[in-house]
């Protein structure tokens, strides 16, 4: 599986305040959320961005609480993946659990720019910026994540351990 | 080799002799915790998923506090949701208005989460527990969801970071300073994936109130958990509160660290943290004139009883500065009674505060003290990021009770010597 789109950069310990602002908390809507997507970052980010694009940050993105709103808003925005050069810990878990891609890649923030276009191998976890043309190359994701991913979330990893112990 | 107490409750909780850092596990689970803003979305996922089961009725916690009492439509229907599914499935442990209060606080006071216990909770200040011995770390509601169905979570043993403490404290520093300076010290994610093992002196003489403090703010360096090995003072807590046996691990004395952190306490002084990263740990004498709207003493972090009468003390036969707002609230219905008893709320409404039903409210710009543009406050809370509580072009300062009190009678952030 690839997937290509348009870069939107930021930089270190971008919160989940800042992903998605305590105000909006009372909604699991993801497009009502997605409609504030980094509202305190960046007041007009919900405006230009559009479906397929890409985050690319620094260290330790998603920091801050554990909603899991965060990652709903960036799906409900239409964000197709995120590449970091490492997460917080809540915030990769929820991805994860409910299959947003999201990679760790040493340098990832150094080699694009806003507006660059992005294509992203998962199974080999290639990460090439085609505007520039580099590449750098995403850590592994571990056998048992992989398990949850190709289950397609961690639900239905719960609902097919479900079926295999009634059996 | 030997283990750390982490490694250790993560091995019982697994079925395995031994773990070390990285393994990937699945773990059984003591406690699983939801609140108003996570548990509404998990119930969701249940449903969506045709998952009906609880995997232990008397082992599940729905706690709304964030927006509670609900401060409007959509927050009130979370809160039915939430009162919904305990009905429905029998759920005991749901706590509304009068049995409510910060999550963080009703459960270690309740007897609910316990020395030895794997707890998760979907709320990043899960870590808090780890102060009774206890693997406690923060998920998403996706992560509670499966864990209410089927009593596991999947875990990555996390590698240990050993903080140790010793020496002699300064007047007014207290847990809430220690851990500020120590996460100014490694930063917002110095302990990234980790857990914080705090050791030393200076802890084994502190509160459970302190060490609840000090493991609550583990998240704030990025960590997965904090905790504490069990003692005397966790026996004495715990022992009359629990609901059910638990056990009391230590790390062996062969246990490998990632890294080994000691600090002398004597020359900390009381520490603030600048906006807009509670890594911006400053020391009380360097932060320079602040004049403050608003002060705060509340939250999961410094809302117990101790804190109160901390803040209390200091505010005592004092008035608050008129143009300050200074806002205090209980973090449960005990403490709000006890503080009553003790004569802790008469003080600061005689000072001029205003006192709140326990909620998280202002904590995270929920309601009940949002900060308007340009607006400064000094917060006992944990967390300063930019609009945390409110206006993105507010700024908040953390602190410790004692400071939040005397700035709150200063007019600015000042040391608690100052007003005396
Ligand atoms: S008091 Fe603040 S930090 Fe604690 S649980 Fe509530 S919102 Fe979260």
């Amino acid at each position: 599986m690839t997937t290509q789109g348009r870069v939107w950069v930021f930089g270190d310990n971008i919160d989940t305040d800042g992903i998605i602002p305590a105000r909006y908390l009372t909604t699991f809507d993801a497009k009502e959320l997605g409609a504030h997507c980094m509202e305190d970052v960046d007041p007009e980010f919900s405006s230009k961005v559009k479906p397929g694009d890409v985050l690319v940050a620094g260290k330790n993105f998603g920091c801050g609480s554990s909603r899991e709103h965060a990652v709903l808003a960036i799906k409900g925005a239409g964000i197709a993946a995120v590449l970091a050069e490492s997460f917080a810990r809540i915030f990769f878990r929820n991805a994860i659990n409910t299959g947003l891609l999201v990679l760790e890649a040493d340098g990832v923030r150094g080699v694009f720019d806003t507006g660059d276009t992005v294509r992203v191998d998962v199974k080999s976890g290639t990460i090439v910026n085609e505007t520039k043309g580099r590449s750098l190359t995403a850590k592994p994701v571990p056998a048992f994540i992989q398990e949850i991913l190709d289950a397609g979330g961690l639900m239905e990893y719960a609902k097919k351990k479900l079926q295999t112990d009634a059996r | 080799m030997g283990m750390t107490i982490t490694e250790k409750i993560l091995a019982a909780h697994s079925g395995n002799k031994q773990v070390r850092p990285d393994d990937l596990i699945m773990a059984k689970v003591d406690f699983v915790m939801g609140n108003d803003v996570t548990a509404p979305l998990a119930i969701s996922q249940l449903k969506k998923y045709g998952l009906g089961g609880v995997f232990d009725l008397s082992r599940v916690a729905l706690v709304p506090s964030h927006f509670s009492p609900p401060k409007d439509i959509k927050a009130a229907n979370n809160v039915r949701v939430l009162r919904e599914f305990a009905k429905e499935k029998g759920i005991v442990n749901f706590f509304e208005l009068g049995a409510a209060g910060i999550e963080h606080a009703l459960l270690p006071e309740q007897g609910l989460v316990l020395p030895g216990d794997l707890v998760i909770g979907a709320d990043s200040h899960t870590c808090t527990y780890g102060a009774l011995g206890a693997f406690s770390t923060g998920v998403g509601s996706t992560d509670l969801a499966y864990a209410i169905a089927m009593g596991e979570v999947w875990l990555k043993v996390p590698p240990s970071l050993k903080f140790c403490y010793e020496g002699k404290r300064q007047p007014y520093v207290y847990g809430k300073d220690l851990i500020l300076y120590t996460i100014g010290h490694v930063g917002v994610d110095g302990a990234l994936y980790c857990a914080m093992e705090f050791v030393g002196g200076v802890i084994e003489s502190m509160s459970i109130q302190e060490r609840l403090t000090m493991c609550n703010m583990a998240i704030e360096a990025g960590g997965k958990s904090g905790i504490i090995s069990p003692d005397a003072t966790t026996e004495a807590f715990v022992k009359p509160r629990a609901k059910r046996p638990y056990s009391f691990y230590a790390s062996d004395e062969d246990a490998e660290y990632e890294r080994i952190y000691e600090f002398c306490v004597d020359g900390i002084e009381p520490q603030v943290a600048l906006p807009n990263l509670p890594s911006n740990a400053c020391p009380i004498s360097e932060v320079g004139e602040v004049k403050i709207d608003q002060a705060f003493l509340g939250s999961c972090t410094n809302g117990c009883l101790e804190d109160l009468e901390i803040g209390a003390k200091v505010i005592k036969g004092k008035r608050v500065h008129s143009d300050v707002r200074l806002i205090v609230i209980p973090a449960t219905p005990t403490i709000y009674k006890d503080a009553m008893e003790k004569g802790i709320l008469k003080t600061f409404l005689e000072a001029g505060a205003v006192v709140s039903t326990p909620t998280c409210g202002p904590c995270l710009g929920g309601y009940m003290g949002v900060l308007g543009d340009g607006e400064k406050a000094v917060s006992s809370s944990n967390r300063n990021f930019v609009g945390r509580m409110g206006s993105p072009k507010s700024e908040v300062y953390l602190a410790n009770p004692a400071v939040v009190a005397a700035s709150a009678v200063a007019g600015k952030i000042v040391h608690p010597d100052d007003v005396q």
